[in-house]
């Protein structure tokens, strides 16, 4: 391939290949092709994550910090805003243009757009846009007497400052929003009013239900997984086919099925009446409560935690365990000293998966968890289907954020190095 | 950054309904949905001759600002709630309707003095009216019967446990008519954080006896399992179950709390032209009264009532079924979308925060 002429004069110590090619260079070139085509087989995978899971949490987390109906459909306030320091009241050059926004907003039909981003921050502004809309036509100077006698609400700081917060198109309200935070009409951070918060009471209630279903997962997962691990092959089959069919079935079949069990008048509760056990007045809660979420998620997701353990356990020769015993270590010690670290890699494995999915589940809070069984997804969900995506999108950063935080703390603790999935 | 959002979206919405029809309409299946093909969806296709496919959504508004944004429409029609109308035109993702083109009734009445008030938006027209009520087994009281909106908030004189819906919409309503609020009052009351405490107070008298529910057909299950004594539901729901299943479900009209079901086009719809046919058709008054002979929601025309109608059994008279029926509403209360509009994450936050409180 190469003329033989062209190739520069070489040492003799240099390597070179039969065509005369330093040996080094081919190698690499060699390599570089094998690197290309290694690239190419996992394109359509890398193609495929970043479609599908870096690009939608990337936009999640923009729509989280903005917001464009006000900004873009009322330039000119926008730009008055951006002109004066906060809390600056109403001058008439901002109340002209104020009219001037609301007549370009009228022929656009964009005014509900504009006054929904306002209402995020402060209800009833929505409305006030709208009714403002409608009359834009017939507003002339003065401009202030004119937009006071469509609306009085127009006097309000608080609407002001609310529009001043929407006036560009990045912003933390929302974030301030889902943190039950406000901002009063001078701009300052206060909380909301006690009755008003929600949001971080959820979010601790959602990790402290997480981490309780993950602990009774662990609990009763790992004698599971132990007894699977050494039974002889066939018995291990049927009882891993016993494991595996609830995995199986849809989700929705098996909350329904918990709730004929576990209702006031269910299964349950007949037979303990029937057996004298309770009185037919006072049976037992066990559904549509907290209780009925911690059953049936803990049901749920128990395979996600057998799974794991099961396949580190596997693999733990029994050997050791024998040869500690006969080295006088007592049962406890055995499984306290010998047992319990080998299989740490199964459990870390298991309590992530069971911990994070726990998390981000809202389906079944959403139908056995009545009252005080709700979990901060049922509320991400609640804003997600009133198209206020972007506080969702807050509510979802922040609990992504907390999830990062106990993986990092795992990581620190545990490493991550050890998890082992199957 | 952007297009390659808006293509990873309308590639996932695109594959999901990659339907071969000439108008789909999105509607919310069971029951509900089943009516609207009877009534609207096949009617017009053997009418016209054009291909019209009907798929089911859990709440067919949700996905509309998804399509839109992602400028891949699959859906020529959709069936949503008043005030999901409202906010969705707002937001200006719906096709305005032109009222004008839309068709008289029956007996000749102009269309805009035929459609009930309100019945006709910038973006959707009525396809029924459908009403929040409470329902009570019959079998469980054997003396005096609940009639009274205050008689569900009474748990001295009709012990048992209630349900409800599990948001504060229709709730907050219901508790106020019930604390004796007039109709005509509850959204000026409301309106105020003294009325919305008031709301809470009353609620607070029937806290520990309430099972919440979510989703619309858990109602009729909850009174047929015997875990509730009464529940509020959609009153189609407890029709169905009453007529079809036999149960003894009593609906309780006092203090009913109706709105309108609206059909809209989202923007960009692949067969924006077709779907205005259709929604011409389907809001006729043939349309309203063969949806209203498969499903007890009224319909928002006059002249679908001139007539009497028979459910498709062929023997039960509709009209004591609706929600439109005059004897239904002497003490009923129309939804104000703009009042949820407004309001509806504000009060949700309440809400929320009150039920988690104990």
């Amino acid at each position: 391939m190469a003329d033989a002429t062209a190739v520069p004069p070489m040492s003799p110590a240099l390597l070179t290949t039969a065509d005369g090619r330093p040996l080094k260079a081919a190698l690499q070139a060699a390599q570089a092709r094998a690197r290309r085509r290694a690239f190419l087989l996992v394109a359509p995978l890398l193609l495929f994550v970043v479609l599908t899971f870096i690009v939608p949490i990337g936009q999640m987390l923009h729509r989280s910090v903005y917001h464009d109906g006000l900004s873009s459909n009322a330039p000119k306030i926008a730009a008055w805003f951006a002109a004066t320091p906060a809390g600056t009241p109403p001058d008439e050059a901002a109340w002209a243009a104020l009219a001037e926004d609301f007549k370009a907003m009228k022929a656009n039909k964009t005014a509900g757009e504009a006054g929904t981003r306002v209402n995020y921050t402060l209800p009833e502004t929505r409305s006030l846009f709208t009714k403002t809309a409608r009359g834009a036509d017939k507003l002339a100077p003065p401009w202030h007497e004119a937009f006071v006698a469509i609306d009085p609400k127009w006097d309000d700081l608080a609407v002001w400052q609310a529009m001043r917060g929407a006036s560009t198109a990045y912003t933390t309200d929302f974030y301030l929003i889902a943190t039950d935070r406000t901002r009063d009409a001078a701009g300052n951070v206060e909380q909301v009013a006690e009755n008003q918060r929600i949001y971080l009471w959820l979010f601790g209630k959602t990790f402290f239900l997480s981490g309780m279903i993950t602990v009774i997962c662990l609990a009763l997962a790992f004698p599971v997984a132990h007894l699977l691990a050494t039974l002889p092959a066939r018995k291990a089959n049927l009882l891993m086919i016993l494991v595996l069919l609830p995995f199986w079935t849809s989700l929705l079949v098996r909350t329904t099925s918990w709730m004929v069990l576990l209702q006031g008048q269910g299964v349950v509760n007949d037979l303990l009446v029937r057996g004298g056990l309770i009185g037919d007045e006072s049976r037992l809660a066990m559904m549509y409560n907290q209780t009925g979420t911690i059953i049936v998620m803990t049901h749920v997701l128990l395979p996600f935690m057998i799974l794991p353990l099961y396949s580190v356990m596997r693999v733990i020769p029994p050997s050791y365990a024998r040869a500690a015993r006969s080295l006088g270590a007592t049962s406890w010690t055995t499984f306290r000293r010998i047992y319990l670290p080998q299989t740490l890699p199964g459990i870390g494995a298991g309590a992530l998966l069971v911990f994070i999915l726990a998390v981000g589940y809202y389906i079944t809070p959403a139908l056995v968890g009545g009252a005080d069984g709700q979990l901060i997804s049922n509320l991400i969900q609640f804003h997600m289907a009133n198209s206020n995506w972007s506080l969702a999108a807050a509510l979802a950063a922040m609990l992504l954020a907390g999830v990062l935080v106990l993986y990092w703390l795992y990581d620190r603790l545990i490493g991550i190095d050890n998890l082992k999935l199957g | 950054m952007k297009r390659l959002l808006i293509l990873s979206t309308a590639l996932s919405a695109g594959l999901a309904f990659a339907a071969n029809a000439d108008v789909t309409v999105m509607s919310w299946g069971g029951a509900y949905g089943a009516a609207q093909t009877e009534a609207h969806v096949k009617p017009w296709s053997e009418k016209t001759g054009n291909k019209a496919v009907m798929i089911d959504n859990e709440n067919p508004a949700t996905p509309i600002k998804a399509m839109v944004e992602a400028g891949n429409v699959t859906v020529d029609v959709a069936s949503v709630e008043y005030a999901d109308a409202i906010r969705l035109c707002d937001e200006g993702v719906l096709e305005p309707i032109d009222a004008a083109a839309l068709p008289a009734g029956a007996d000749g009445t102009a269309a805009a003095d035929d459609f009930l008030p309100g019945a006709v938006t910038d973006c959707g027209v009525s396809t029924d009216i459908w009403a929040n009520v409470f329902a009570y087994d019959s079998s469980k009281f054997t003396g005096e019967k609940p009639s009274k909106v205050a008689d569900f908030f009474d748990l001295e004189k009709f012990p048992g446990k209630r349900g409800l819906k599990k948001g504060a919409k229709a709730v907050l309503e219901l508790a106020l008519m019930a604390d004796g609020v007039a109709p005509a009052d509850v959204y000026t009351v409301l309106g105020t954080p003294e009325g919305v405490d008031r709301a809470f107070a009353k609620l607070d008298t029937i806290k520990k006896d309430v099972v919440w529910w979510e989703a619309g057909a858990q109602a009729p299950q909850l009174l047929a399992d015997g875990e509730v004594a009464m529940t509020t539901a959609y009153n189609g729901r407890i029709f169905a179950a009453a007529i079809e299943e036999g149960k003894p479900f009593e609906i309780v009209w006092d203090g009913q709390i109706y709105e309108n079901e609206m059909y809209v086009v989202p923007k960009g719809a692949p067969n924006k032209d077709l779907a205005m046919d259709f929604i011409k058709y389907a809001t006729s008054t043939e349309g309203l009264r063969a949806q209203a002979q498969n499903i007890s929601y009224g319909p928002s025309r006059k002249s679908a009532m001139k007539e009497e109608l028979l459910y498709k059994d062929g023997k039960t008279v509709m009209a004591p079924h609706l929600p439109t029926a005059p004897e239904n509403m002497t003490n009923s209360l129309l939804t104000s979308s703009d009042f949820w509009v407004d309001k509806n994450s504000e009060l949700n936050e309440r809400f929320n925060a009150w039920l988690a409180a104990n």
